[in-house]
């Protein structure tokens, strides 16, 4: 076990943790919060990164459990208040996704390509509908309220919104991210993940050595999902309220966004992703009304000139130094 | 009251199939699911209702042809400066890519259309109003609704006839069913593709400006056409015509009763509907695997 | 050890095999030889559960695997390499070999550990690789080896599979002439270590002279000749459905 520990792989990690755990003394509380809602969207890249990268299908209907999650820790208020703590929102907010990712997921293993992205789509848009239209047991397009919850027993009383989420839910978000992100890389290096590339580079093959194809597919998608549910709980406590429009497949359209935008081959990719889409969008909002013509001018800028994203962009750019180097 | 409802679920048909046409037409020959083919027609529904609008004087014949001419046109032309410019580049590229440019010029053309006519709605009904209704076996209903339907079934016999008859259209469905062999028979691919794109956003600009008499030309009008058109796909098969008039009718016929009997469940039903036929048959009613 | 009986399969209209009758025993290399589209390779792929059969009975050391799935067969000891070739591409040689032995000890589930961190299969796999000669490859991935080599770790992961019963179709065909008979060499080395009963399908003839006890030969759906190699190469039929000439 502690071979692996000493990778430069695992240096930039606990450097890059340590520079996260220093943000709150460098950022404005403004950006820390950015901060907070990026992160909490790069697990969910994650999530989406293990089906489109290490099982090459891709999903466009990834916010529907992203919304299964969000929606657990929702209803959790609204209808269980007395249990509305940190640990149970969080829980319920895994199982959620878990259980309606393992459900939509049996559906969509069966197919792969475009017919795997149009039935993700639609599928979460069969979350939408109903999340919009029940409006009496979801609150509807008003959508749900989310306030600040117990944290095993301890109440932040009296503490605002603002001064919570820049102050110890900060911390929250940074360790869950921190696990999810290690757990993940685990996922994709283990003989599980090894085998998901295999199904995704050749399916005859993978099923004549044995593995069950669509089985590992499914449990590929169930952990994704989870991933995802995972994320939308701890973001809505971020955003303090959550609406159907994350079920809704534009949403997850700016998913996969996000993830080509760090680079889908690259493990770390999605992360960054997650993060520059989340200023870029900021920004792209603060300087115009038409932050939406920047967006769309980037993802196509992204498509036709640097496919690999900022990070494949970077990687290229730094073993064509080598090269020179070496010549 | 269940005529009229029949009735209404048709005129519902009749965009449907406008719109899904388009983006049956895209995906069938060029293999590109078209995100942005919901902007095309909030293209077509801007332009007609700023046509209608400059031309309030004018009898509503003439009003009603130069809408749908300028809309068309305006649809048309945007599909092919976006196949010459991008698409063009994506024949090649992964599933991902090919989904992500779509999302992209949507957003670009969201925008554009905001920065072109200003965000507010438009309010074209001059000629819903001027046409006044009919009796039908006691009910009166608008005579407008009867004329989307009697266009959309024109349209849909004209491509039908262009489909089968003509050389383009034969042509277009070779390239349909086997892209490879169609190449290797000398068919020029790269003009066909540019038809097909053009075609393709022109019938969703004409279900645009069809529909701005009845409700006014909002941001983001086009979103859920684009869903809609998407189930009918589903349903009815890629890249079928025949497929996409019936998938049409059923989403139509299925709309217009949930609206009137159990207006919560229509757009679950749908997708429940939608998501049956895919499980069932992914290739949809009529699509060829 | 394989007992194959009244197998028949056909695509639409057209019958592949016909009521094909034969048994393999253990420690036996048998080739199976015929003209192209005499059914060789949809042999192959019944026996290995890639297609079903229309009829018929496949049975593995007395258990019916006729409808079995191919994950069963493999745990059974049933493993094929490709006549062409069907790698993961975009893994290294190693991470292939290992998938393999991953999968046939019921492993590829587990989800934490690295794959790199289990020791033995990775000596495992590199004592494959060894083998194949293929060791010098094992960082690299599959896509960058030659046409020669990439066929090579495809029966090698076959082999990895450790089958009691292994399907090899054309093993050969695309190495290099020179290194023929080295792969076979290799090849049969290894199954006779083992222990394992072979099927090889092979159009070299100085390589089913070579390395095999029997043959069978397959024409037009059914079994023409069966027995030792000196005897079924000398039948006139078989030459003549073979080669297309009788002397």
């Amino acid at each position: 076990m502690m071979k692996y520990c000493y990778t430069p792989r695992a240096a930039i990690y606990i450097a890059a943790l340590v520079v996260l755990l220093f943000l709150p003394q460098l950022l404005s509380p403004y950006h820390l919060m950015l901060m907070e809602s990026g992160l909490s969207l790069a697990i969910m890249a994650l999530g989406l990164n293990l089906l489109l990268r290490y099982t090459g299908v891709l999903s466009f209907g990834h916010g529907a459990y992203f919304a299964a999650g969000a929606y657990a820790v929702g209803l959790l208020y609204m209808y269980l208040p007395d249990k509305f703590t940190f640990e149970n929102a969080i829980l319920a907010a895994i199982l959620a996704s878990a259980a309606l990712s393992a459900l939509f997921g049996f559906v969509c293993v069966r197919h792969t390509r475009i017919f795997f992205s149009i039935l993700t789509l639609a599928l979460s848009m069969l979350l939408f509908a109903v999340l919009e239209k029940a409006y009496h047991y979801t609150g509807g397009s008003d959508g749900i309220r989310v306030p600040i919850p117990l944290f095993f027993g301890y109440e932040f009383e009296g503490m605002r919104r603002f001064q919570f989420l820049i102050g110890p839910y900060y911390y929250v978000v940074v360790g869950i991210f921190a696990a999810a992100t290690v757990t993940m890389l685990a996922i994709v290096n283990s003989p599980f993940g090894k085998a998901l590339q295999g199904t995704r580079d050749n399916e005859l093959r993978a099923e004549m050595i044995g593995i069950r194809v669509k089985r590992y597919r499914w449990y590929a998608f169930v952990i994704s999902g989870t991933f995802c549910g995972l994320s939308g709980g701890v973001w809505s406590f971020v955003n303090g309220h959550i609406t159907p429009e994350i079920s809704n497949w534009v949403f997850s359209g700016e998913i996969v966004y996000m993830v080509l935008l760090g680079g889908f081959m690259i493990f770390e990719g999605p992360i960054i992703g997650a993060l520059l889409f989340t200023y870029l969008r900021l920004y792209a909002v603060a300087i115009t009304e038409y932050w939406m013509l920047i967006l769309g001018a980037t993802l196509i800028f992204l498509v036709l000139v640097l496919p690999g994203g900022v990070m494949g962009g970077l990687h290229s750019l730094f073993s064509r130094l080598k090269l020179k180097r070496v010549s | 009251m269940v005529l009229i409802y029949a009735l209404n679920g048709l005129y519902f048909s009749a965009f449907l199939f406008l719109t899904s046409l388009g983006l049956s037409i895209i995906l069938g020959v060029m293999g590109i699911l078209n995100l942005a083919h919901g902007s095309l027609y909030a293209i077509g529904g801007f332009v007609g209702a700023f046509l209608i609008g400059m031309m309030t004087q004018s009898p509503v014949p003439v009003m009603l042809f130069v809408a749908v001419l300028g809309a068309v046109a305006a649809a048309g032309a945007v599909g092919f400066i976006l196949e010459i410019t991008l698409i063009k580049h994506m024949y090649r590229r992964a599933l991902e890519y090919q989904l992500l440019i779509t999302f992209g010029i949507l957003m670009l053309i969201e925008d554009s259309i905001k920065l072109v006519f200003g965000g507010e709605s438009r309010y074209a009904s001059a000629p819903f109003d001027a046409m006044g209704s009919v009796d039908i076996m006691g009910h009166t209903y608008s005579t407008y609704f009867l004329l989307v339907m009697a266009a959309a079934l024109a349209a849909g016999i004209l491509i039908w006839w262009v489909m089968t008859k003509t050389r383009l259209g034969i042509m277009l469905r070779a390239i349909e069913m086997d892209r490879e062999m169609a190449q290797a028979m000398g068919i020029p691919m790269r003009s066909l593709t540019i038809v097909a794109f053009v075609m393709g956003s022109a019938f969703a600009g004409l279900a645009g400006v069809l529909v701005v008499p009845t409700t006014p030309a909002v941001m983001g009008m086009g979103m859920d056409p684009l869903i809609m058109a998407f189930i009918v796909v589903v349903i009815g098969g890629l890249g079928s015509l025949r497929g996409a008039l019936l998938g049409s009718i059923i989403v139509g016929l299925t709309r217009s009763f949930t609206v009137a009997y159990f207006a919560e469940l229509e757009m679950p039903l749908l997708f429940l509907i939608a998501v049956v036929i895919l499980i069932i048959r992914p290739e949809g009613l009529f699509g060829q695997k | 050890m394989l007992q194959v009986t009244q197998l028949s399969k056909s695509f639409g209209q057209f019958m592949v095999l016909y009521n094909v009758n034969f048994a393999v025993k253990e420690n036996e290399v048998v080739a199976l030889l015929g003209p192209n589209g005499a059914g060789k390779t949809t042999m192959v792929n019944l026996i290995s559960g890639h297609l079903r059969p229309d009829s018929g009975k496949i049975m593995l050391s007395g258990k019916d695997i006729t409808g079995a799935p191919p994950h069963v067969r493999i745990a059974l000891g049933i493993a094929r390499n490709f006549q062409i070739t069907q790698l993961f591409e975009e893994l290294t040689v190693l991470d292939n070999v290992r998938n393999c032995i991953f999968s046939v000890e019921g492993r590829s589930g587990r989800f934490f550990k690295p794959a790199s961190s289990y020791e033995r299969v990775t000596a495992e796999a590199l004592d494959i690789l060894e083998t194949f000669n293929l060791a010098d490859f094992a960082g690299e991935m599959a896509e960058g080896l030659s046409e020669g080599d990439k066929k090579i770790l495809d029966t090698a992961m076959a082999f990895a599979l450790k089958a009691n019963f292994l399907l090899l179709d054309e093993p050969t065909s695309g190495v290099a002439t020179a290194d023929k008979f080295k792969v076979m060499d290799t090849i049969i080395t290894a199954i006779q270590e083992r222990g394992t009963a072979t099927l090889i399908i092979e159009h070299d003839m100085d390589i089913v002279a070579e390395y095999t006890h029997r043959v069978m030969v397959l024409s037009e759906g059914h079994i023409l000749a069966d027995g030792a190699s000196a005897e079924v190469m000398a039948d006139k039929q078989v030459k003549e459905t073979l080669f297309g000439v009788s002397d």
